[in-house]
C-alpha cells in the first residue's frame, strides 16, 4: 500500500480539475491505497456548503465528498490560511476536516509516496 | 463600457487589472469563478467595495448559486440572470471579456 496525497487547488466549476481529482481519488481508493486529500487556495471552495448548480447546467458533485467516507477516504485536510483569506470557517464546509497550518501541511506532504496536484 | 471577468480573484490578477481600468460610469460583470470576488466575507471585499463606489457591479446569479454564495454576496452587487446578461451586453456600446 502506498500513501497518495491529492492536492486540490482549484474552484469547482470554472475548470474541470476539481471533478477530475475526485474521480482519481475514488479510483485510487478502490485499489486500497492510503489516500489523503489536501484542500488549499481555491480548492477549499470545492467543499463549501450550499452549492446549487441547477441554473448552470452542471452536475453538483459536492455531495460526493460526503461519500468518500464509504471508500475509507477519511483523511481530509484544509489549509487554515486559505480558509481565512476567503472568509470561511470549518462550519462552512460540508465534510469533517482537519485544519492545518503551513508547517503541518509540509510535514504531511513529505510523508507521502505520491503527491498529485489538481 | 462593460467589463466581464470570469477568473477567481485569488488565483489570477485578471480582476485586479480590470479594476485599474474601471472608470466611473462603467459596469463590471462577474461571472464563473470571478463571482468569488463578490463574497462579503472574503478578503477581496474591500477591493470590490471600492469598485462598486465608482461603477455598477453585477454578478451572474446562476454562478453565485452554484458556488454556494447565495447568502454571502455583498449588498452593492446586483444579481442578474442570463437574460439580464444579454440585456447588459446589448445596452452597452463596448464590452470587454477579460480572459
Amino acid at each position: 500500500m502506498k500513501k497518495f496525497m491529492f492536492v486540490n487547488r482549484k474552484a469547482p466549476y470554472g475548470t474541470v480539475y476539481a471533478l477530475e481529482s475526485l474521480e482519481v481519488v475514488l479510483i485510487t481508493a478502490t485499489f486500497d491505497q492510503d489516500v489523503s486529500l489536501l484542500f488549499m487556495d481555491d480548492g477549499v471552495f470545492e467543499i463549501v456548503k450550499g452549492q446549487q448548480t441547477k441554473d448552470i447546467g452542471m452536475k453538483n458533485f459536492s455531495p460526493s465528498y460526503r461519500a468518500l467516507e464509504g471508500y475509507d477516504v477519511e483523511k481530509l485536510y484544509v489549509d487554515a490560511e486559505s480558509l481565512a483569506q476567503r472568509g470561511l470557517t470549518e462550519k462552512d464546509l460540508l465534510v469533517p476536516v482537519e485544519v492545518l497550518n503551513s508547517q503541518q501541511m509540509a510535514e504531511l506532504m513529505q510523508q507521502q509516496d505520491v503527491v498529485l496536484s489538481f | 463600457m462593460l467589463h466581464i471577468v470570469n477568473k477567481s480573484p485569488y488565483q489570477s490578477t485578471t480582476l485586479a487589472s480590470c479594476l485599474r481600468l474601471l472608470q466611473p460610469g462603467h459596469s463590471l460583470l462577474l461571472i464563473e469563478d470571478a463571482v468569488y470576488a463578490a463574497d462579503g466575507a472574503g478578503s477581496q471585499q474591500a477591493v470590490l467595495q471600492q469598485a462598486a463606489s465608482r461603477a455598477k457591479v453585477y454578478a451572474l446569479k446562476p454562478d453565485v448559486d452554484a458556488r454556494g454564495l447565495s447568502q454571502r454576496v455583498m449588498e452593492n452587487v446586483t444579481l442578474i440572470d442570463y437574460s439580464g446578461f444579454v440585456n447588459l451586453v446589448a445596452e452597452t456600446s463596448t464590452s470587454h471579456s477579460w480572459l
